[in-house]
């Protein structure tokens, strides 16, 4: 029902991030949006901000509700999704594409083993 | 404690609406998108369940004297298919609920009301209205009828062609505030024109059993809470247990913007109470704020002054969708609350420019 890309990384908090040496994005889950419902403001880090893995990096907020997004990987912050501030509902009409948050460069790329695969993420949202 | 059911439930589960906890309601939160549905509302058409709200029916030779003792309104005003939004209050004037108070036709007893406490309200309310009719020795019959009456609420510009359709065009007769009894497939039907949106509407209430049949009627936008929520919110209209509430914000009518609801020429419990406030004036105001910087307010946010002084607390708040602002309700001391005046909504520590307006928030309503 929901859609979960082959080629990228989740968290349990319902954060996606792509894989690799340079910079990677980092989204919310279209499971996650559904959830959230119409979103109406996001807050997203500096460019050159610091992320340590498991950290509070921004802030979604939908009609009914707030979370806060956590960093899947370590790393710097190289690329912010501008456009989400006047259009934050392309979180909801393409999150894994234009509705992305945040480009980072990671630091420890071990990190990303501890991430769920697409397979294990599905299971946890069935 | 089990939450309590509305008689669609299932219905509403099977067309994919999501589900969230009201007044100790298992009630549909959101069908589509509160975004989608609100427009709906706003520019067409859609249908709500609210059967959690709840309905008493007072009825007998003394139910006149009992409504006009427990609400703040003149019930004597209405004739049979009147009705008047009230308010119930205590000894202090603190409004415990507010209500819809419908004439019914006289009943072979006498004469008949209907009233509608809030989600969660109708067993006080049902054991305020006995208690005190017992302490009275007034005659008249109380019937919690909640768990036998679905209500629906049909909203928007275009609510009186459809309406009309299911209901007949003798509903297109009703004015603003007008109710009376009509077929809709079968099923006798309590129409009024009524609602809690701003726009033209009806409320619909139904037998239970006749649920289904009578929302079936209706083809339009179904609409959850979420809607329901944010289209009142740009009214800038009360909502119980979060803009008043006897233990959480105990407010009276008149620091609640609602003194056109209490006719101190009645006798009410509440009364003299309330011609002192009346008299003194208040200390604070229900004012509706317009945020300057990006952020959403939300229930219980602080607002403070230019010095970051606590000067009163958001009671309702969300990103308005036709205005695509974020707006809030709440209560500031009278010197704060002319429009115009700068202050601050603290959203997660970060203090949020704001300033007081009117409410409506929406220029032309």
């Amino acid at each position: 029902m929901f859609d979960t890309p082959d080629d990228r990384r989740y968290m349990e908090s319902h954060e996606w991030t792509t894989t690799g040496d340079g910079p990677v994005r980092i989204g919310i889950t279209d499971f996650a949006q559904d959830e959230l419902g119409d979103v109406v403001f996001v807050e997203l880090p500096d460019e050159g901000d610091e992320l340590a893995k498991g950290e509070e990096f921004g802030v979604v907020e939908s009609i009914k509700a707030v979370s806060d997004l956590y960093a899947p990987v370590s790393g710097t912050v190289t690329d912010v999704n501008e456009d989400l501030f006047d259009q934050p509902e392309l979180v909801n009409d393409d999150p894994y594409g234009d509705g992305w948050m945040i480009e980072v460069d990671p630091s420890d790329a071990d990190e990303f083993d501890d991430l769920l695969t697409p397979e294990e993420y599905e299971e946890q949202i069935e | 404690m089990a939450l309590r059911k509305p008689p669609l439930r299932e219905v509403h589960a099977g067309r994919g609406a999501k589900f969230t906890e009201f007044g100790g309601w298992d009630m549909p939160v959101e069908f589509d998108s509160i975004r989608q549905e609100h427009a709906a509302v706003r520019e067409a058409v859609g249908i709500f369940d609210v059967s959690h709200m709840g309905e008493i029916e007072v009825v007998g030779p003394d139910a006149t004297a009992l409504m006009q003792r427990l609400t703040t309104n003149d019930v004597t005003v209405l004739d049979p298919g009147d009705s008047q939004y009230s308010m119930i209050t205590d000894d202090e004037g603190t409004i415990l609920d507010d209500t819809v108070v419908y004439r019914l036709p006289d009943d072979e007893a006498g004469e008949s009301y209907l009233f509608i406490p809030n989600a969660g309200h109708d067993e006080e309310m049902f054991e305020r209205w006995v208690d005190r009719r017992d302490e009275w020795g007034l005659d008249a019959e109380v019937r919690n009828v909640t768990d036998e009456r679905a209500m629906f609420a049909v909203q928007g510009p275009d609510a009186a062609d459809l309406v009309a359709d299911a209901a007949g065009s003798g509903v297109r007769g009703l004015s603003k505030f007008e109710a009376s009894y009509a077929e809709i497939e079968g099923e006798r039907c309590w129409v009024a024109r009524t609602g809690y949106t701003g726009e033209d509407g009806f409320e619909v209430l139904c037998p239970w059993d006749g649920a289904e049949a009578v929302w079936s009627a209706f083809d339009c936008q179904p609409c959850g809470l979420g809607a329901r929520d944010t289209l009142r919110i740009e009214m800038g209209f009360l909502l119980s247990g979060q803009d008043f509430d006897p233990e959480a914000e105990p407010r009276n009518p008149y620091e609640a913007g609602v003194g056109f609801t209490v006719k101190l020429d009645t006798e009410f419990v509440g009364r003299d109470a309330l011609e002192r406030v009346q008299a003194e004036g208040v200390e604070e105001k229900f004012v509706g704020l317009k945020l300057l910087d990006r952020g959403v307010p939300r229930h219980g946010y602080d607002v403070t002054d230019e010095d970051d002084r606590v000067i009163g607390r958001v009671t309702s708040g969300t990103m308005s969708p036709t205005l695509g602002e974020p707006v809030a309700l709440g209560y500031l001391p009278v010197e704060y609350a002319d429009p115009g005046t700068r202050v601050r909504v603290v959203v997660r520590g970060r203090n949020k420019r704001a300033k007081v307006t009117t409410t409506p928030f929406l220029e032309d309503k």
